[in-house]
C-alpha cells in the first residue's frame, strides 16, 4: 500500500496505522470528523516521513459527501492502491436498547456508511484490477452478546458483506482484508476496567498492516482471539443464551 | 483511583488518572487538582498527586514538524526523547541535552529542566526549549519563548509541571556527523582525585561522569571511573549500524520485582570491585554507539524492581566547589556507615551555564547521585541527613529525584520559590509540592531543625 485513504484517521487504531503507514514513506489521505485533530494526525504522518500527506474534514455519516471524497483522494494522491476503513462507533447497548434512533446511530455509521463508501471504492479498485481493501471489524461481529449485541450485529453485517465483496473481488486482484481486534486500549474504551487482553493501537496496527502486505482475509488481532472467538462461536445456541455475556 | 508509581516506587499513593489525547482539547475539571504525568520516570513524588488526577500525556505524542536544515524540532509534550532520537539521529541531528534515560517526555525533560553529561558545556533542557505552548486551567493558552511571556517561560522551565500544561514545544537539535562516542575511561583514586581529572577533562571533552564505588573508605572514599567522550569525528561516518547497539524496545528486563536479599552490602561490595578493578587502573579508549554511552540502564527494561517491593530512594545533591570536598566525603562516608549499599553512585561536575529556569536544580558546582533501597526509617534518616549536609555546603537537592527533602530545605535551595509560587496554576499541584510547601508549617531558615523536630514533620508527610 502506496497510496492509502484512511477512513476515520484520528482514531487510535487508525493514528498507528498512519504512523506505520508514514514511516514506510507511503502518500496518505486522511479523513476524520474533527479538522483540528485530524490536522494534528496529518502533521505527525508528514512529519514521521510520509511522503504526502492530504487531509480532509467529513462526517462520514453524510453519505452524498462518499463519492466526491473517493474522487478527491484519488486525485490528491494521483490514484489509490489501498484504503483502511476504521471509522466506527461504540455506542451506548443500553441506550440502544430503549432507543431506536441510538441503534439505528450504531448501524448508520458502523454498517451503512462502510458499505456506501466500500460500494464506491470496490468499483474503482475492480475496474483499475488492483488494491487493499483493509476494514477495521470486531470480534464483538463473531456473535450476539447481550452486553453489546448492537455493536456487535453493526460488525456481523459488515463482515457478510466484506465476505461477499472478497468473493466478488478475487478475480480482480483486490484484497478485501477484515481485521477482527479484541479489546484495545484507546479512547472508545477508556471507560472499561483494563485487563491483560487489551492490546495497545500500536500492536494492532503491526498486525492489520502485516495482513494487508500478506493480503490476508479475515485476521484476529492480537492471534490470541482467534482461539478465544472459535471457543464462543462453538458453544450452543441453548446453553449460550443462558449465559453471561 | 489507581495507584501509580513513580519510577522509584516510593511513596505510593492513590490518585485518579485522565488520558489526554488531543492538544487542542479543554482540561479536564474533575474536582481536585491536577497534575501532568509523562512516563513517571521522576524518582519520588514530583511526578504523583495523591487524591487528585494525573493528567496522562502519553497520548500527546504527536509530532508537529521537524526542519532537517535547522535542526528544529516542534512537537506535543508526550513525545519522547526516544521517539526524537529515531528521528532526528538518521538524520544527523542530536538531542542538545539528555538525561541517563531516553524514555523521559519531552514536556518531563522542560518540568525537571533536566540535564546530562555536557552540562559543564550545554548546560540544562531548558536553554534549547525555543517555545512552548503552555494550557492554564482557566482555559488561557499562551506561547512562551525568551522573547514571549518570558516570566512564564521562565517559571515553567524547572517548574515541576505546575504552572499548567505544556501541550508542545519546540526544541533546537544539535547537528552530528555519525552516532558514535569516542569514549574513554579513567579510573581515580578518591575525591580529589575525580575533581582534578573531572575539571582538566572538562575542556576537551563534551560529556563527562564518573562512576563511584560508594563503599570504598578511609583513604580510598570516593574512588571510581571518570567517562569522558566526544561525538566521534567524521572519518568515522558510514560504520556498520549493528543492531546490538540500540536498546530501543529490546534488551533485557527485569521480569518481577527482586526479593531484598540480593542487594546487600556483600553483593554491591564485590559489584563495586570488581567495577573498578575491570580497568586495571589505566585509562581505556573505545568507540561506541551513543545509546549504549548515554543510556545503558535502558538496555534493561525495569530495572527500578531490583530494589523490589518496597522502591529505593534517590539522592542527588549539588554542592559548590568551595564546599565540595568535604561534603562530598562527608557524604560518601556517611552513606557507606550507614550500612545501606548505593548500588548506582554517579559524580559529576556543573557549569556555571545559567538556566532560563527560575527553579532549575543544576548549578556550578559538583553532583553527587546515589541510590538506597527502602529499608524503612534508617533510610530515610541517612537521606535525611545527606540533605542536611547538602544544607550546610550551601547545595541543592534534586526535586525530581526527591521524596523526602524538608520545606525549610526545598525554600533554601530554591530562592525563587516566592516569585514562582505567583506562577503556579491554582487548578495544579503535586505530592512534592504540597510535602515541602505546607500551608501550617511556619517556615524558619535561621534555626535549624533538631533531631526531635525532624520527625514529624518529613517522615510524616512521606509515610
Amino acid at each position: 500500500m502506496k497510496k492509502v485513504l484512511v477512513l476515520g484517521a484520528t482514531s487510535a487504531i487508525a493514528q498507528a496505522t498512519v504512523r506505520l503507514l508514514a514511516a514506510r514513506g507511503a502518500s496518505l489521505y486522511l479523513v476524520g470528523r474533527n479538522a483540528a485533530n485530524l490536522e494534528a494526525v496529518a502533521k505527525d504522518a508528514a512529519t514521521r516521513g510520509a511522503a504526502k500527506v492530504e487531509s480532509r474534514a467529513v462526517d462520514l455519516n453524510d453519505f452524498d459527501a462518499h463519492e466526491p471524497l473517493v474522487d478527491a483522494a484519488y486525485s490528491a494522491l494521483g490514484g489509490l492502491d489501498g484504503v483502511v476503513l476504521a471509522h466506527g462507533v461504540l455506542g451506548d447497548q443500553a441506550e440502544a436498547q430503549k432507543s431506536w434512533a441510538a441503534t439505528e446511530a450504531v448501524l448508520r455509521t458502523n454498517f451503512l456508511s462502510a458499505v456506501s463508501l466500500l460500494t464506491v471504492l470496490a468499483n474503482r479498485f475492480e475496474a483499475q484490477k488492483a488494491g487493499t481493501l483493509v476494514v477495521i471489524s470486531s470480534v464483538a461481529g463473531d456473535r450476539g452478546r447481550q452486553s453489546n449485541y448492537v455493536y456487535g450485529a453493526s460488525k456481523g453485517a459488515l463482515n457478510v458483506f466484506l465476505q461477499g465483496l472478497r468473493n466478488r473481488l478475487a478475480k480482480s486482484n483486490v484484497a478485501v482484508v477484515t481485521v477482527k481486534p479484541g479489546f484495545v486500549d484507546t479512547p472508545m474504551t477508556a471507560h472499561l476496567p483494563k485487563n491483560k487482553l487489551f492490546a495497545s493501537p500500536d500492536k494492532v496496527a503491526r498486525g492489520l498492516l502485516s495482513a494487508a502486505d500478506a493480503r490476508k482475509n479475515e485476521v484476529y488481532v492480537p492471534g490470541i482471539w482467534a482461539l478465544i472467538m472459535l471457543i464462543i462461536r462453538t458453544i450452543p445456541e441453548t446453553v449460550f443464551k443462558r449465559m453471561k455475556l | 483511583m489507581k495507584t501509580l508509581e513513580s519510577w522509584g516506587r516510593y511513596p505510593r499513593v492513590e490518585q485518579r488518572t485522565h488520558p489526554l489525547v488531543w492538544r487542542t482539547d479543554a482540561l479536564p475539571r474533575p474536582g481536585g487538582t491536577l497534575l501532568p504525568h509523562g512516563l513517571g520516570r521522576s524518582y519520588g513524588d514530583s511526578c504523583l498527586n495523591e487524591g487528585g488526577t494525573l493528567l496522562l500525556t502519553a497520548g500527546l505524542d504527536k509530532l508537529i514538524s521537524f526542519d532537517a536544515s535547522t535542526g528544529v524540532v516542534r512537537c506535543e509534550a508526550g513525545v519522547t526523547l526516544d521517539t526524537l532520537l529515531r528521528l532526528a539521529a538518521p538524520r544527523g541531528w542530536f538531542l542538545p541535552v539528555t538525561p541517563g534515560t531516553k524514555f523521559v517526555t519531552v514536556g518531563g525533560a522542560i518540568a525537571n529542566d533536566v540535564h546530562g553529561k555536557n552540562h559543564h558545556r550545554g548546560g540544562t533542557f531548558g536553554r534549547y526549549v525555543r517555545r512552548f505552548e503552555l494550557l492554564r486551567s482557566d482555559a488561557s493558552r499562551r506561547v512562551c519563548a525568551p522573547d514571549e511571556n518570558p516570566d512564564w517561560y521562565g517559571a515553567t522551565i524547572g517548574g515541576l509541571g505546575l504552572t499548567g500544561l505544556v501541550t508542545w514545544a519546540e526544541v533546537q537539535l544539535k547537528p552530528i556527523s555519525n552516532p558514535y562516542i569516542l569514549q574513554e575511561t579513567v579510573p581515580f583514586e578518591n575525591l580529589d582525585g575525580f575533581i582534578e581529572v573531572a575539571r582538566a577533562s572538562e575542556a576537551d571533552y563534551e560529556f563527562t561522569m564518573a562512576w563511584v564505588d560508594c563503599l570504598a573508605r578511609g583513604k580510598k572514599v570516593g574512588r571510581g571511573l571518570l567517562y569522558r567522550g566526544n561525538f566521534a569525528p567524521p572519518q568515522f561516518d558510514g560504520l556498520p549500524l549493528k543492531k546490538s547497539h540500540l536498546s530501543h524496545g529490546v534488551g533485557l528486563a527485569v521480569p518481577m520485582d527482586m526479593p531484598a536479599f540480593c542487594l546487600n552490602r556483600l553483593s554491591v561490595s564485590a559489584f563495586n570491585w570488581l567495577y573498578y578493578h575491570r580497568q586495571n587502573g589505566k585509562p581505556k579508549a573505545q568507540l561506541t554507539h551513543y545509546d549504549p554511552f548515554f543510556y545503558p540502564l535502558d538496555a534493561i527494561y525495569g530495572w527500578n524492581r531490583i530494589y523490589g517491593k518496597r522502591g529505593f530512594l534517590q539522592f542527588q545533591c549539588v554542592v559548590p566547589y568551595a564546599t565540595a570536598r568535604d561534603a562530598l566525603k562527608e557524604i560518601l562516608e556517611r552513606s557507606s556507615r550507614g550500612g545501606l549499599p548505593s548500588f548506582l553512585s554517579v559524580l559529576k561536575t556543573f557549569g556555571d551555564i545559567p538556566s532560563p529556569g527560575w527553579m532549575s536544580f543544576p548549578r556550578q558546582g559538583v553532583t553527587l547521585a546515589m541510590d538506597f533501597a527502602n529499608r524503612g526509617e534508617k533510610t530515610w534518616r541517612l537521606v535525611e541527613e545527606l540533605d542536611k549536609l547538602t544544607r550546610e555546603a550551601g547545595g541543592a537537592v534534586y526535586p525530581a529525584k526527591d521524596a523526602r527533602m524538608s520545606p525549610e530545605s526545598f525554600a533554601a535551595y530554591f530562592p525563587r520559590r516566592d516569585e514562582f509560587s505567583g506562577y503556579l496554576d491554582p487548578a495544579f499541584s503535586s505530592s512534592f509540592w504540597r510535602r515541602v510547601n505546607p500551608v501550617t508549617l511556619p517556615f524558619s531558615l535561621e534555626s535549624e531543625r533538631g533531631p526531635a523536630a525532624t520527625q514529624p514533620q518529613s517522615l510524616l508527610a512521606i509515610r
